[in-house]
């Protein structure tokens, strides 16, 4: 009998009885018997508690360990310092074994939290309004492309070369499914979106549903976005944001952006070998009701005391079926409620003090690398946040494997993107000093 | 010491408190201005919380108070599995090799996490009885979608894909079903529940042409019933060139007994949260995969996690038929962790230990509540049944019964769903709920039927002891506020 099963055999057999069979397997008689037949195990014996964590210990410890591993990688998935609080609260019961509030008398906890979560969103990315979290911050900017084309009723949209390629990757599945068209804005000479490309562009095309881009983009370039609604006009301006660059960057909201998602992963979520992650999605109030995904809204009960409920769910897929703004139906709000509690630890002044830690420190190893003979920024022309790319003297991987051995996971090579002799280079607030002089001595010691 | 009702982290602390101290800039400092234009910067900070730690702790936990989770007591949930999470699953996924990993730092930096991604996903392959799995997708309306779009990438290798348009799903099937096809470029149409509440095969060969590229069904579906032609339904799919999506939402129910590639599925999604007991964590994270047979799966996303010859495990990006990228990685891996533990420690025979004690539980609830409450469709079930909460009383509604267990301390059934069934109470006990549980909840309903009866205002007013009572849905749509400060 399993510990996780409560069913004793007088149990079972009290209740075979009332229910008028003698055994489990008769349970199971509506099933034909030649698929029952056809049933294979899978050739593995119970382990106790006690055995199940030394294997996986065993199997975690095959990874590299990241208290002997620095990080400097980025990419998507940032090294932030995850505060206490957070995780106390992410293993309470309440929160943690709860299904989604669909009934809201008992539910006031996480409807409070996403609540606050929506507001934390929407203020961060300078939008009015946010929904209660989507998968990831790919799958929220594809959700972005999918409500422009609802609204423009157009099928071509313009992709920026700078975003991250794996979320172009999944951009290009969803707009094949929705049979969408994809052009890609190149980059011009400093590493940012082309203007004049989508300049032309817009002018010999006015069948265009909305620009797709990021910021800080992915060679961590902070893109420049005012101009940008202008040059549009009714396409929509889609922008995925970091969001702590975001506690010192202005937020698209104030230069015009449609839609403004992102990836939360980086508000007190730990990297998790990239998953779970957390869509961040919010846009301006005309399309509250093209929202995809769970939304939580604040009203009364029948005393008149404040509560929240889910709301205009006509949207959703529970109730629109094939017409719905989206299938999702389970998000990520355990990730919501963690990235509520970080911002709240923070508040005001922390989410810029760790944004302002996090440039400094990127732009102090920045300059000193670039100032090592052989190396240089790969682009010179804008500004970046915490992320850059650096062209080497040697292969990137020569160069990762180098630091690696000294405990320092260096960066990401761009050599399978297609930027030969390129790294990209992360930093967080967690890079101490002494850690970013290890990785400058390291390539020091490389030359010589 | 109650807090205000409805009171928001926002409505707490002074300016100038925060709850985490940081640590000092220890390189010299720039102005800021100097790094980044300040034309670019941010004219004032956000406007976020400026609250104590105490104040921060108090307050979230004050709102725990206000849930109810599988840890609280018996949740009945129809169609969600709410089944125990077992604790030590929370300790693995936190082990620093797997929380802390980069999903960039590298195959040979990465070999534990691949290792167990291989793993689970042959475990998967095997209990759908089917040939390859992939774990990317996030969720099971992810799932869904990613089958989708395997199918539809099949018949555009075949030349197909302007004559296979449509996809067959029952009248009882979830909502993300329906939507999820037409998010993949299909139209659907329903396929009638015969008065079983099964898939009726002949009514079915009559609809099937040769633009049917598949049908979704859930099985055992929503109203907890086997399809018991399952067979013969998966034949005439197959006979018309289309394929069987199984939707593996209710697995519970018959893993470690029946696999759905044994009754002529192709495709299987798997609801990780729901089957293999990793947390729903108050509406995700979740894990989604599918297992599919040979014929899709050149056209698995990318990448696919592979075993070399030798022994090394590795991401394969050389697959050119593939539908590409579902999401920024390999999907919810700190999830999977948690399912493979779950499956380790159960072993083949608690997993089949697991549905037994499933349909033991719904069967037994059944029994008794048949004789309260209308059971519409009256067949031994699987992992749930669908009572009907009409015709106990004259303006008594299902939402009234429901909202009147919560007084009674047990967090309701779904309700209202599935669609065919009128004034539906969807009712899956998991193999979680004890025998004392499932009496208390017998008496439970047993009593609110009585009320119903005699007084009837006891049902349509309560909830009477929750933190709030009914709240004004319409109110909230129609003046939607979903952001602070209100109004």
């Amino acid at each position: 009998m399993s510990e996780f099963i409560p069913h004793t055999p007088q149990d079972q057999r009290q209740m075979l009885q009332t229910i008028g069979l003698s055994s489990i397997e008769e349970l199971f008689s509506d099933i034909p018997q030649q698929i029952l037949q056809r049933y294979r195990p899978l050739g593995l014996e119970p382990e106790s508690e006690l055995e199940v964590a030394r294997h996986l210990r065993a199997l975690a410890k095959k990874n590299a360990n990241p208290d002997e591993n620095i990080c400097f990688i980025g990419g998507g998935i940032y090294d932030h310092y995850l505060p206490s609080v957070i995780d106390y609260f992410l293993q309470r019961g309440e929160f943690l074994t709860a299904y989604t509030p669909y009934q809201p008398e008992i539910s006031q906890g996480t409807l409070t939290v996403l609540f606050e979560y929506q507001t934390m969103v929407a203020e961060l990315t300078g939008m009015d309004v946010a929904n209660a979290s989507l998968y990831d911050g790919s799958t929220a900017l594809a959700e972005a492309m999918l409500l422009a084309r609802r609204v423009s009723g157009r099928s071509k949209f313009l992709m920026a070369q700078s975003l991250n390629p794996n979320y172009q990757a999944v951009l290009r599945t969803y707009a094949w499914a929705a049979d969408l068209e994809l052009i890609t804005v190149p980059l011009d000479r400093n590493g940012q979106l082309d203007r004049s490309f989508l300049r032309q562009r817009l002018n010999s095309n006015d069948d265009i549903g909305g620009l797709l881009m990021q910021t800080p983009n992915f060679w961590g370039l902070i893109e420049d976005l005012s101009g940008l609604k202008e040059l549009l006009g009714p396409a929509l301006l889609c922008v995925s944001v970091n969001p702590i660059a975001a506690g010192l960057l202005e937020p698209p909201g104030a230069c015009g952006a449609d839609i403004v998602t992102g990836e939360g992963q980086v508000l007190g979520n730990a990297p998790n070998f990239g998953g779970p992650l957390l869509g961040l999605f919010a846009c301006h109030k005309s399309y509250l009701r093209q929202l995809p995904g769970h939304v939580v809204g604040r009203t009364v009960d029948l005393d008149e005391r404040t509560g929240y409920v889910m709301t205009l769910q006509a949207r959703e897929q529970h109730i629109r079926r094939e017409r719905a703004t989206s299938n999702i139906c389970t998000n990520q709000t355990l990730l919501a409620l963690a990235s509520t509690i970080y911002l709240a630890s923070l508040g005001r002044q922390g989410l810029r003090r760790v944004a302002e830690l996090c440039a400094q420190k990127a732009h102090y190893l920045a300059e000193r690398i670039a100032a090592l003979p052989g190396y240089a920024l790969r682009w010179s022309g804008a500004p970046f946040f915490n992320e850059f790319a650096i062209t080497t003297p040697v292969a990137p991987q020569t160069l990762l494997d180098h630091l690696r051995r000294r405990g320092i996971l260096g960066g990401l090579s761009l050599e399978p993107y297609g930027d030969g002799q390129t790294l990209l280079i992360a930093v967080t607030e967690r890079r101490s000093r002494a850690e970013l002089d290890a990785y400058l001595q390291a390539l020091k010691e490389l030359k010589a | 010491m109650s807090a205000k009702s409805g009171q928001t982290i926002f409505d707490l602390g002074r300016p100038g408190r925060y709850a985490l101290s940081l640590p000092e800039l220890d390189v010299s400092a720039r102005p800021i201005e100097t790094l980044i234009p300040k034309r670019l910067l941010r004219q004032e900070a956000p406007r976020l919380p400026e609250v104590s730690q105490v104040e921060l702790v108090r307050h979230y936990t004050r709102l725990a108070t206000k849930n109810y989770g599988v840890d609280s007591g018996i949740y009945p949930l129809g169609s969600c599995t709410m089944k125990y999470n077992p604790r030590i699953n929370e300790q693995l996924a936190r082990l620093p090799g797997f929380a802390g990993a980069h999903p960039l730092q590298g195959e040979a930096l990465s070999q534990g996490s691949l290792e167990l991604l291989y793993r689970l996903g042959r475990w998967l392959s095997v209990i759908a009885g089917l040939d390859e799995t992939t774990l990317q997708p996030a969720a099971g309306a992810h799932s869904e979608l990613t089958g989708m779009m395997l199918i539809r990438r099949y018949f555009e290798a075949q030349g197909q894909q302007e004559q296979r348009r449509l996809i067959l799903l029952p009248d009882s099937a979830h909502g993300t079903n329906p939507s999820s096809a037409h998010l993949a470029g299909f139209e659907v149409q329903e396929v009638s529940s015969d008065e079983r509440g099964m898939v009726d095969p002949v009514a079915l060969a009559r609809q099937v042409d040769e633009r049917v590229a598949g049908i979704m069904l859930t099985v055992p579906n929503t109203l907890g019933i086997f399809e018991s032609d399952i067979l013969e339904v998966s034949e005439i799919i197959h006979r018309a060139g289309g394929f069987v999506y199984c939707d593996g939402a209710n697995l519970n129910s018959i893993v470690g007994r029946a696999r759905p590639g044994d009754f002529g599925a192709d495709i299987v999604h798997f609801n990780l949260h729901k089957t293999f007991g990793t947390p729903h964590g108050s509406g995700g994270p979740g894990a989604g995969g599918i297992a599919v047979e040979k014929r899709l799966v050149p056209y698995l996303p990318v990448p696919l996690v592979v075993r070399r010859e030798d022994g090394q495990y590795a991401l394969d990006y050389q697959r050119p038929q593939s539908i590409g990228r579902l999401q920024a990685f390999y999907g919810n891996f700190a999830v999977l962790v948690r399912a493979y533990a779950y499956i380790r420690m159960l072993g083949d025979a608690g997993l089949r230990e697991v549905s037994g004690g499933a349909v033991l539980g719904a069967n037994y609830l059944k029994e008794r509540l048949k004789k309260i409450y209308r059971l519409p469709y009256d067949r031994l079930c699987k992992h749930e049944f669908v009572l009907s909460g009409a015709g106990l009383a004259p303006e008594v509604h299902t939402l009234d019964i429901a909202k009147r267990l919560i007084d009674y301390g047990i967090h309701p059934p779904t309700i209202y769903f599935p669609l065919i069934v009128h004034e539906a109470l969807m009712i899956e006990p998991t193999e979680t709920s004890s025998l004392e549980e499932l009496d208390e909840f017998v008496e439970a309903m047993s009593q609110i039927a009585k009320e119903a009866q005699e007084s009837p205002e006891l049902l349509q007013e309560a909830p009477h002891h929750t933190p709030v009572r009914r709240l004004d849905d319409v109110r909230a749509a129609r003046h939607p506020v979903t952001v602070w400060p209100a109004g």
